[in-house]
């Protein structure tokens, strides 16, 4: 069952043209990867999904229910949440409001629930911080909970970042380049992340990587883009041997070589 | 001469926190808005202004129906209060959503100059409404709180004199301190607040965890005047007499005590607001003293500025702000 689907996505920035009919379903449940060299339109095609750039043409459909249009906010309320390739947390927030920016939408507690400190409302912020630690108990941070997030290191900034997603409770986390800088036992680790949050919370997972080796080995369904069009789409075994897309990393002698 | 200023430090400690708590509240007004928008709203002084006006208007309005008399004054106060400060903060949010939001990416001296715009034309209309209703657009509210009560500082150490306090000090100081008290609260406890201080962080980001950024610029708009409104409700209770003009100078003085602070940081404002207070008040008390008569209390307002321009000088990032490093 499909639960992402994009159809003939375009995005022209003035005379430049970052995604020309990109069209890819998403299954659900799955872990899916988008792969390409620098500049070939991945980080834009995430920008759309998540609503910060409109397309220029094509929908994109959520549980088909069409997304163009909406706001960042909508959307990530309708159930995509997504980490940067540059590291964006709240720096000068601690560990944990950083993981609750993310429950936003869950909290209800208003002004005069505040003011008057009612039970309700001091219920829930108890719950709200249980649920935040929680999730950073899963991701390995719980012993910093307190610390500005500025001061953790790359790699647990990358792993704040995914609880951060995680407690908007998406039904897709896009994760772009989330290996970026990481050591091969972070990758590792990483690797083993993804997949458990992907079976026990229930996630569809769509990731952009160039850590060739995290992404055959966690992927089910590969896109691949070059200069802003899709050049093929597979399982990891048929894209690993794909003539185009050696052609588009290595470039064409590489191929006429192998 | 030690001693002279010594014996005056009680009456500066309450008239210097009062007008202090005044500045203060407004200063956290500037504060936010800088921090969420980097935007210097000039016109937040024309807010307070313009609360003091809604606020003498309705207690006028009382008193024409009696209301004012038969009413214990503190509870007249808490109504005028609440009323206005919803109708200054709608004032504020209504600004925002006309005057800044579609300037929002445009270069920074664009809303600026939109804030300076928006300041004189809430002093005109303000003073069209008073000169139409009153006759004169100086207008002098009823006043609510005349007792006056003497502070036997004498008895505690005989270096220091006595003080006198009018009711409204204890009053403006005591309410002054409870909305920067409601609004810590709110800023780092609620998940309105919390939202505010992501979306300063970092706007974009804070879109993609289901922020809605526009609510949260116009709640931030909407508590800023709202307070800053409130503020002139207690300005016009404190001193009586307001005029269309009165924002200016206490604007300028509340955004220098949010730089004082740090601008951007709402703990720094309060502070900053505090501090310029008492430091006006202990120049006013003073100067003439300290400097054998050649300046005399009216120069408190340089006395003020000059500490601005010392601070910028040595801490351009403020009190309790902290230095921007630049990226590379």
């Amino acid at each position: 069952m499909s639960i992402l689907e994009v159809q003939n996505l375009s995005k022209k920035f003035g005379g430049l043209t970052a995604n020309q009919d990109v069209s890819m379903t998403v299954e659900k449940n799955s872990i899916t990867a988008v792969i390409g060299p620098n500049g070939a339109g991945k980080t834009t095609f995430f920008n759309m999904i998540t609503g910060v750039y409109q397309p220029t043409s094509g929908i994109i459909l959520l549980e088909n229910e069409k997304l163009n249009g909406l706001k960042p906010h909508v959307v990530c309320q309708r159930g995509i949440s997504r980490t940067f390739q540059n590291i964006r947390l709240f720096n000068e927030m601690t560990v944990l409001e950083n993981v609750m920016v993310g429950m936003h939408t869950h909290l209800k507690a208003g002004l005069f629930g505040i003011l008057f400190n009612l039970p309700t409302t001091r219920k829930e912020e108890l719950a709200t911080e249980i649920k935040a630690y929680q999730l950073l108990e899963y991701v390995g941070l719980d012993s910093f909970l307190n610390e500005k997030a500025c001061n953790l290191s790359y790699g647990a900034q990358r792993r704040l970042e995914i609880a951060r997603a995680i407690a908007a409770s998406p039904k897709i986390l896009l994760l772009d380049e989330p290996a970026a800088g990481m050591n091969p036992k972070e990758t590792k680790e990483l690797t083993q992340l993804i997949k458990k949050m992907r079976d026990e919370f229930n996630l569809t997972v769509l990731l952009i990587e160039h850590d060739m080796k995290l992404v055959m080995e966690i992927s089910e369904q590969i896109f691949v883009l070059d200069h802003g069009e899709k050049i093929a789409e597979g399982k990891p075994e048929d894209i690993r041997n794909n003539p185009k897309v050696i052609e588009a990393y290595l470039g064409s002698g590489a191929v006429h070589a192998g | 001469m030690f001693n002279e200023v010594l014996h005056t430090i009680p009456q500066v400690l309450i008239d210097g926190l009062t007008l202090g708590a005044v500045y203060a509240v407004i200063a956290i007004g500037y504060t936010m808005v800088y921090g969420i928008l980097e935007l210097i709203n000039f016109a937040h002084g024309e807010i307070f202004m313009s609360g003091a006006f809604i606020g003498t208007a309705i207690l006028l309005v009382l008193t024409g129906i009696g209301w004012v008399s038969s009413l214990p004054a503190i509870v007249m106060l808490i109504a005028v209060l609440l009323i206005t400060a919803v109708l200054t903060g709608f004032l504020g949010m209504g600004i925002e959503r006309v005057a800044y939001r579609p300037l929002r990416n445009a270069p920074r001296l664009i809303p600026l100059i939109t804030a300076i715009g928006i300041s004189f034309l809430l002093q005109d209309i303000v003073r069209f409404i008073a000169e139409l209703k009153k006759g004169n657009y100086i207008v002098t509210g009823p006043s609510l709180f005349t007792h006056q009560l003497s502070i036997k500082a004498s008895s505690v150490s005989s270096i220091f004199n006595d003080a006198t306090i009018k009711t409204s000090f204890v009053i403006v100081l005591v309410t002054a301190v409870i909305m920067m008290i409601g609004l810590d609260l709110f800023v780092n406890r609620t998940k309105w607040g919390m939202a505010m201080r992501a979306v300063a962080q970092d706007r974009e980001t804070a879109s993609l965890m289901t922020i809605n950024v526009n609510k949260v610029i116009s709640i931030t708009f909407f508590i800023g005047s709202a307070l800053g409104g409130a503020t002139g409700v207690l300005f016009a209770v404190q001193y009586g007499t307001i005029d269309p003009y009165i924002g200016f100078i206490l604007g300028l003085k509340a955004f220098t005590a949010a730089v004082l602070g740090g601008i951007g940081n709402i703990r720094g404002a309060m502070f900053g607001g505090l501090l310029l207070g008492l430091l006006e008040m202990f120049a006013s008390a003073n100067l003439t003293l300290l400097s054998h008569g050649i300046f005399g209390a009216e120069y408190k307002d340089v006395f003020a500025f000059i500490i601005l321009i010392l601070v910028l000088l040595f801490k351009p990032e403020g009190l309790f702000g902290k230095p921007v490093t630049e990226k590379v």
